[in-house]
């Protein structure tokens, strides 16, 4: 369906369409370079790092930036910088374990349910729209009401809210190939429903899964460092990104640079994983963007 | 002359190069004449269409050529100029009666709005309204102005959109292919409603097909299209009973309608259009002409007037004339 | 229709009685006695069996449920353990503050978001669509509470044009105005991105419909398309989302009243996470998650209703 406008918006020359292509690929290209730094920080963590994170050092607190402290010090005279890189490390653990956790058993639930066990499928459409029903924060809060803070409590919430999602679109892809006739030629060729899972289903599903996976690793993120900023994820004085806001809010009078500098991070990760996301969407399964 | 379209050629701007979709059209439509356009999917007849209504996509470029509507060139309007002319000295009757009205607005809003360049009152357009939707033969129009499209079945649809389309009594009507969508007694229906608001309104009529049956029954005058070219053009006559290019003859061959034996196979003609972003210099046709080899220089040949007011794009068109 | 509202109102119901369940059932699905879970470290022994009484903690656990549905639909949330105030009483109290606050960031988000989205659709490709799509993505991403902190850093603290903390006075609607906006900017921002694209995707969808081609083939005016035939349609979709919108917000306004010091529900949950008062973050919660799907639910009908199509379908 040709899109028909009576005034062309612009000229679209043949200029146009490239930096059309680059800004698009900038924004992957921007994506790429954050989310190596961001990782590779977390990876190289303990080399990295200018001084201990931990390590006391009160009467120089709550200074600014200097050539020592490149981010200053918070309350307690700890250097910002190292605390930064540190919450790298909190970040990326939570994602990835909560993420693998919660993708393989949605992977795996998806596709029964998909293929076709009944009982399964609904229990999980209900499970699905019951914890949607609550915002997750919510949850995580009642959950912390019980169990006390703790970062496992925080996994583990996002683990029992991301389930129901991943097991969602590996349940909608299931269906699409499952209703394919070659699905029904295999079958009446004898092929076992193992058989059929592993090779035909499994391949196909896993990508978009990895592409959602991928999209969700800001949420998470996001999810982490927003319950330890109310003081109910990371337990001190491990530093997380969430942690040092926190901080940075209580003495927000004495000095910005606290909130400035637990905030960055947070902003740079989740934008780099976000461009990443989208840009690896767009190249290998553009039809995503309706699934959620 | 109502219409008059010199030397069209219009290009798209695809990523894969330029699309040449329409390379010098001509032709003419007179007062009150019914002009047929054929030609398989793909020859540009939509292209012709969005020409003349400038409704042509972002990407499109206009190379040259100009399209006169009684004499004010479609090409060089502004678009002011170019609203005030469309739906009211020309407009159009669109394929798939489903889609084409807005699923959201009743027929009464939706006709009301066409008429707001008229000084009328609204009760006056409101009646106008009325008429016209009794004219194509919906029942009890007052009392459904306020209905959704999707009240109505497919061919009440396009009875309400032939009521549009003839309410503001325009000098061109153009019908991209209204009845392909509706099945056979619809069909009918529909061509002798036209018919019948053609006389009455004394528009010309520019009625784009595949149905050659149809066309045949319906029109003054034939254009037949191949792949962005006019290939053929003339009567009725002309076209149907003194055919001479290849493709028109091939076309006519494999009407369904004319094959006179029952037959499993029906023919078709082999090969497909040719790609109109590399394209070569040659006839278009060139690929798929079952008569080239009868010493056919190959060449794009020139638009002749084989008899009066016949014209064909074909080398050996000329040969049989001559010879 | 009827047959539509009921179906979805069953749904939402449905919904309801499992998440208030679930609610209920993790009080035992923690390890250790849920009278000192429920009542936190400070319970004394008549609290504990004054409990125990209300709960019938020591019955089956479907009749405990029971019993908790009825005391729910009699708008019974249960009691502060230590106020000894009805959670619904304190619930209420503090829900105009927060409604305040999500009310004002839908209404600004959607005020700017739709026509942003609108018009990256019909100016596609351009400058200004493109920048659009970064903004969108950006401010969908970024955590509201990292907004929120921002904002209270530059206008607040450094720039002073705004006050930091609290409602404003009682009675003063201005001032409560004032008090009012870096909060629900912060809460609605991230809206504002998701909002422009997703009417503009709706925009696209539609303009490239045939009904639009018809309009302009019979010259009516860009400006009567676009708002008239075209984006009606096209904010259906944004309509059905008001409703995730608002759980969505009701998120962000926990970290919003925390940052600026708002009374509200958001912040009432969290004092109570903080002591350890489960039958307060418990109540509150449920009657979240009540107005939550209520608002999808509501939202979902509106939506429908909309449409002729489906208004009339069903």
């Amino acid at each position: 369906m040709t899109d028909t406008f009576e005034k062309p918006p612009e000229d679209i020359s043949m200029l146009q369409t490239l930096i059309n292509h680059l800004v698009r690929d900038r924004l992957a290209l921007i994506g790429i370079v954050l989310v190596v730094i961001i990782t590779g920080s977390a990876i190289l963590a303990p080399l990295i790092i200018p001084h201990d994170p931990n390590k006391l050092n009160v009467r120089h607190r709550l200074k600014g930036p200097s050539s020592e402290h490149f981010l200053g010090t918070d309350q307690l005279g700890r250097d910002v910088f190292s605390r930064v890189i540190m919450g790298t490390r909190v970040a990326l653990k939570v994602a990835l374990i909560s993420i693998s956790v919660a993708g393989s058993i949605g992977l795996l639930l998806g596709m029964l349910a998909g293929f076709g066990v009944k009982w399964l499928d609904n229990s999980l459409i209900i499970f699905f729209d019951t914890i949607r029903s609550f915002p997750t924060i919510m949850f995580a809060l009642t959950v912390v009401t019980l169990t006390g803070p703790s970062l496992n409590t925080v996994i583990l919430v996002v683990i029992i809210t991301s389930i129901p999602v991943y097991g969602r679109i590996v349940r909608t892809q299931t269906q699409a190939i499952v209703n394919n006739d070659f699905i029904m030629a295999e079958e009446a060729m004898g092929a076992g429903k193992i058989r059929i899972i592993l090779v035909h289903i499994l391949p196909n599903v896993i990508g978009p899964l990895l592409i959602i996976a991928s999209m969700d690793i800001p949420v998470v993120v996001t999810i982490e460092a927003g319950l330890s900023f109310l003081g109910l994820g990371v337990r001190p004085p491990t530093a997380s990104w969430g942690t040092i806001l926190n901080d940075g809010y209580s003495f927000i009078r004495n000095t910005p640079w606290l909130v400035i500098a637990g905030g960055a991070p947070l902003i740079l990760t989740t934008l780099g994983f976000t461009f990443l996301g989208e840009a690896l969407r767009d190249v290998f399964d553009p039809k995503l963007r309706r699934e959620v | 002359m109502v219409l008059c379209v010199k030397d069209l050629s219009v290009n798209f701007k695809t990523p894969r190069g330029l699309l040449k979709a329409l390379r010098n059209i001509n032709f003419d439509i007179d007062a009150q004449q019914i002009v047929g356009l054929v030609g398989e999917s793909g020859c540009g007849k939509s292209t012709v269409i969005n020409s003349i209504l400038n409704l042509l996509a972002y990407n499109a470029i206009i190379e040259k050529g100009s399209i006169d509507l009684q004499g004010d060139n479609i090409l060089e309007m502004s678009p002011q100029q170019i609203r005030a002319t469309r739906g009211q000295r020309v407009s159009v009757i669109f394929q798939d009666p489903m889609t084409s009205l807005n699923p959201v607005l009743s027929i009464g809003r939706q006709m009301m709005d066409i008429q707001y360049r008229d000084k009328m009152s609204t009760t006056d357009k409101k009646n106008r309204i009325i008429r016209m939707l009794g004219r194509v033969g919906i029942a009890d129009a007052e009392n459904r102005l306020k209905s959704y499209p999707h009240h109505f079945s497919g061919g009440m649809r396009q009875r309400i959109a032939i009521a549009m389309a003839m309410m503001m009594k325009p000098a061109l009507l153009i019908a991209d292919e209204p009845t392909t969508a509706l099945d056979a007694t619809l069909q009918i229906q529909i061509i002798d409603l036209l018919k019948a608001l053609q006389k009455e309104i004394q528009c010309s009529i520019l009625f784009v097909s595949h149905d050659l049956g149809l066309v045949a029954d319906f029109c003054d005058q034939v254009i037949v299209m191949y792949a962005g070219e006019i290939v053929e053009s003339g009567t009725v006559r002309d076209i149907f009973h003194r055919a001479s290019h290849p493709y028109t003859k091939r076309l006519l061959e494999c009407d369904p309608a004319r094959i006179k034996e029952k037959t499993r196979i029906l023919p078709t003609i082999p090969g497909e259009i040719p790609d109109l972003v590399a394209l070569g210099k040659d006839c278009i046709f060139v690929d798929r002409c079952p008569i080239k080899q009868n010493n056919c220089p190959l060449t794009l040949p020139p638009l002749e007037e084989l008899a009066p007011g016949h014209f064909v794009k074909c080398h050996l068109s000329r040969v049989r004339r001559d010879g | 229709m009827l047959y539509y509202l009921i179906k979805r109102i069953g749904v939402a119901a449905i919904t309801v009685v499992i998440a208030v369940s679930l609610l209920y059932g993790m009080i035992h699905a923690v390890p250790g006695d849920p009278l000192s879970i429920v009542l936190g470290p400070r319970a004394t022994p008549e609290m504990k069996a004054a409990l125990n009484e209300r709960l019938g903690l020591d019955k089956p656990f479907v009749v405990q449920l029971g019993r908790f549905f009825i005391n729910v639909i009699q708008g019974d949330l249960g009691t502060d353990v230590f106020s000894e105030r009805p959670v619904s009483e304190i619930f209420f109290g503090q829900l105009p503050y927060t409604a305040g606050l999500v009310l004002l960031a839908i209404g600004w988000s959607g005020l700017l978001g739709i026509p942003l989205g609108c018009y990256s659709a019909v100016r596609r490709d351009t400058l200004i669509d493109k920048l659009t799509g970064v903004f969108s993505v950006g401010t969908i991403t970024i955590p509201s509470f990292v907004v929120a902190l921002y904002a209270l850093l530059v206008f607040a603290v450094w720039l002073r044009w705004l006050p930091a903390i609290g409602a404003g006075k009682e009675g003063d609607l201005w001032d409560q105005f004032i008090h009012l906006i870096l909060p629900s900017f912060a809460v609605g921002l991230g809206w504002v991105g998701y909002l422009a694209r997703l009417v503009r995707a709706s925009m696209l969808e539609v303009l490239g419909e045939n009904h639009i081609r018809t309009a302009r083939a019979f010259g009516l005016g860009e400006r009567k398309i676009i708002l008239t035939y075209a984006l009606r349609i096209a904010v259906l979709p944004a309509v059905a989302l008001l409703g995730v919108g608002i759980g969505n917000m009701l998120s962000g306004a926990v970290f919003a009243e925390i940052v600026f010091a708002r009374p509200g529900v958001g912040k009432l949950i969290y004092d109570s996470v903080i002591t350890r008062n489960y039958p307060v973050v418990m109540g509150s919660v449920i009657m979240t998650t009540i107005i939550f799907v209520f608002s999808t639910t509501v939202a979902d009908l509106v939506s429908a209703w909309l449409d002729p199509r489906i208004r009339e379908n069903l």
